[in-house]
């Protein structure tokens, strides 16, 4: 996987690039907006990663070119800038996701590998399968083997999202962005009781559990290896 | 008008034009006078200055003439008409007068008229009638005026003479108004009226008028003057308050009357907006004030802990666990900032496009939704009582936040283990969007109601729990942001926390 990163804070570029790449991907980077898209629309990139103010040529106008020239590479807009408005306007002129600095590194991890797969994903999927779970889509049921489970409309949102993920980090905020569309950050751990519950209904008696607390990341669903 | 009146008698009239400049400067002069009663020439100077060059003058100046130039009309029209009345009717008198006699010439013949102007003659005076026949050579048959006037009649055979009238042995000379006819054969007729009364009373008239004119529009420059000035200084309280608030005296107000007239309400929208300018920077202030104290105690921390995991014993468990704790540290660090910026956002309205019609008892199912499991983990019952949609224009992700800060709140001070309920409230009460959320814990003491609004309260009892003491704050700054107000009460027990927002119904 090759990712660009298109960043001018010398500081924060080398510690992206060294965290992705220690992470398993092939990075190139940028300091400069018109050298950016230069690189992006010529080189071929899995995702990009830029910052919103960038020297020569601003994020957004970069997404805005880019994505005039017909090029859907997945972008990821790194941006101090945080109001509900701002996130509109970054995810209006092009970008697929939207995180504002400053974030945990492994944020930034699970956002990037959601956004690799949503390039992936089969549009037409009905059922999402994860071991012996079981979501179908059109009856909104949920089966674990032949028991079948029930869940409410959150819940089963909330499974929907992680079975999508199924085999990756999801974070809390990634959580309360795509589930609640809530774009804040509540005092109490609202998220981890909502991730017990379903916990509760998916995995409690049965023998090998799915949902799992990645500590100081978030949550995952999968096979336990 | 008076040139019609002019005599054709060569002496001198008294009611002609050529007097009334006289009159004009005695009736000045006390005008002129009063200047001598205020306070100074300098003073009378410097602010005749002042207000010349205002356009609250030249408003007064404009409103004076119009209204000198009406009184001016309406005056010479009175006197017009009074006049023109008057002279309208002694033709009228003297006409009839001829028509009368000459009718009584054209069956009586000379005798008879004679006859009759004796008659006619003889009678009192008190009718003011003047008659006269003369022969060829001008030689009086019959009348009580003793001779011919001077003087040429017009054309139309009116004439005005002036003659001699005795009275009680005092000779008088009256002005009079005639006509003549002539009679075939060279005799004339002279019919006429003593016009000595009727002078008279046009002399007053004029008088009167002149007078009333005078003091109407002395009353106008003094009425457009006390106006102007009036309306100039409240203009420059104004211009003082202004220039003393741009001198940095933010709490200096422009002074009302109480009369709520258009300068009043004036002041009173002046004043509302430095009310706000200064609420906004002692906000500001005390904003600086609090984010000096409530951000560099945990940077401070976050120094220790970094500068402990340097230096201190080269434990590698306990540096990453120092390091961790620094992670941490610096995380509710920007947690608090955020709220922060979230406050700073919310109270200057940066995201004017995210308005639109949103559906409050909706926004407050999800946040409880939300919250629900929380409540239930910690002993709550959170319940909802919203039936119907309450709409209003706003910012459902600010609107959002609120409810849940306020859901936060109750969950974490509403009476733990008192098993108290939660209820989130959504109503519509006379055009007005109702949000309440009410709890059944401790509660806040009254004295405390208002300032827990504020950044960075925490109230004793709370500041062993988890908090930035920034929540109600951005309840209080989403509020302001949507006109609505926040009121704490009591919920006998607990704690009542309501927000009235008013909708479109009655804001349009």
């Amino acid at each position: 996987m090759k990712l660009l990163v298109i960043e001018d804070d010398r500081e924060t570029a080398a510690y992206l690039v060294k965290g992705l790449s220690e992470s398993g991907y092939a990075v190139d980077q940028s300091g400069d907006g018109r050298e950016g898209l230069f690189l992006a629309t010529s080189g071929s990139y899995d995702a990009i990663i830029l910052d919103r103010m960038l020297p020569g040529m601003d994020g957004l106008s970069l997404l805005g070119a880019l994505r005039g020239a017909k090029i859907g590479t997945p972008a990821l807009i790194l941006s101090a800038l945080g109001s509900v408005d701002d996130r509109v306007k970054g995810l209006r002129s092009g970008g697929d996701d939207y995180l504002v600095k400053p974030f945990a590194f492994s944020e930034l991890l699970a956002r990037i590998e959601a956004l690799l797969r949503r390039g992936a994903e089969a549009p037409t999927l009905t059922k999402l399968r994860v071991a012996d779970l079981e979501l179908d889509l059109l009856t909104r049921s949920v089966k674990r083997g032949d028991k079948t489970i029930d869940l409410l409309p959150r819940e089963f949102q909330l499974l929907e999202y992680l079975m999508r993920n199924a085999g990756h980090v999801v974070t809390r905020t990634m959580l309360l962005e795509n589930v609640w569309d809530y774009h804040f950050d509540p005092q109490t751990n609202v998220i981890d009781v909502h991730v017990s519950r379903l916990r509760q209904k998916i995995d409690r008696n049965f023998e090998r559990p799915l949902l799992h607390t990645v500590r100081g990341a978030g949550y995952c669903l999968r096979l336990p290896e | 008008m008076p040139d019609s009146l002019g005599l054709l008698d060569a002496r001198p009239d008294l009611t002609g034009p050529a007097n009334e400049p006289a009159r004009g400067a005695a009736a000045e002069s006390p005008a002129i006078a009063a200047p001598r009663y205020w306070p100074s020439v300098a003073a009378l100077i410097g602010g005749a200055r002042r207000v010349l060059g205002t356009h609250a003058f030249r408003l007064a100046g404009l409103y004076f003439a119009v209204f000198a130039l009406s009184v001016l009309g309406v005056l010479f029209f009175v006197y017009w008409t009074t006049v023109d009345f008057v002279e309208r009717q002694t033709e009228a008198t003297l006409d009839a007068e001829i028509s009368g006699l000459a009718e009584q010439y054209a069956q009586r013949g000379l005798s008879g008229l004679v006859q009759i102007v004796a008659a006619r003659s003889a009678g009192d005076r008190g009718d003011g009638m003047l008659y006269l026949v003369t022969t060829q050579d001008g030689r009086p048959l019959a009348g009580n005026i003793s001779g011919w006037p001077s003087g040429e009649p017009a054309p139309s055979g009116s004439l005005s003479f002036q003659f001699e009238l005795s009275d009680n042995g005092r000779t008088q000379t009256h002005p009079a108004r005639g006509k003549l006819f002539e009679i075939p054969d060279g005799y004339r007729l002279l019919v006429g009226r003593d016009i000595g009364d009727a002078a008279a009373y046009r002399e007053r008239i004029k008088l009167t008028l002149l007078w009333s004119g005078l003091v109407a529009l002395g009353i106008g420059l003094a009425g457009g003057t006390l106006m102007s000035r009036n309306m100039l200084r409240r203009v420059e309280q104004v211009n003082r308050t202004a220039e003393r608030v741009i001198a940095g005296n933010l709490s200096d107000r422009v002074p009302r009357r109480g009369t709520n007239d258009e300068f009043d309400q004036l002041a009173g929208n002046l004043n509302g907006m430095l009310d706000q300018i200064e609420r906004l920077m002692t906000g500001m202030r005390e904003v600086t004030d609090n984010v000096a104290h409530d951000l560099k105690t945990p940077l401070a921390r976050l120094r220790a802990r970094l500068e402990l995991a340097l230096f201190g014993p080269g434990d590698p468990a306990a540096q990453t666990e120092a390091i961790r704790a620094a992670i941490e540290e610096a995380d509710r660090l920007l947690a608090t900032f955020n709220a922060l910026l979230r406050i700073a956002e919310a109270e200057a309205g940066a995201t004017p496009d995210a308005t639109e019609l949103v559906d409050l008892a909706e926004i407050a199912r999800g946040a409880t939704e939300l919250y629900e499991p929380v409540a239930e983990e910690r002993g709550f019952a959170l319940r909802l009582e919203a039936d119907q949609a309450v709409t209003l224009r706003g910012d459902r992700h600010l609107l959002s936040q609120a409810i849940a800060n306020l859901l936060d709140n109750a969950l974490k001070y509403g009476g733990r283990g008192s098993g108290g309920d939660v209820t989130v409230a959504v109503r519509q009460i006379s055009g007005r969007a109702v949000l309440e959320v009410r709890d059944h814990g401790p509660g806040i003491a009254e004295a405390d109601r208002e300032s827990v609004l504020d950044r960075f309260v925490r109230l004793e009892p709370s500041r062993s729990t988890p908090g930035n003491g920034l929540g109600l704050s951005l309840v209080r700054a989403v509020a302001r942001r949507h006109g609505a107000t926040v009121s704490l009460g009591d919920n006998q027990p607990g704690l009542k926390v309501r927000l009235e927002f008013p909708t479109g119904a009655d804001t349009s």
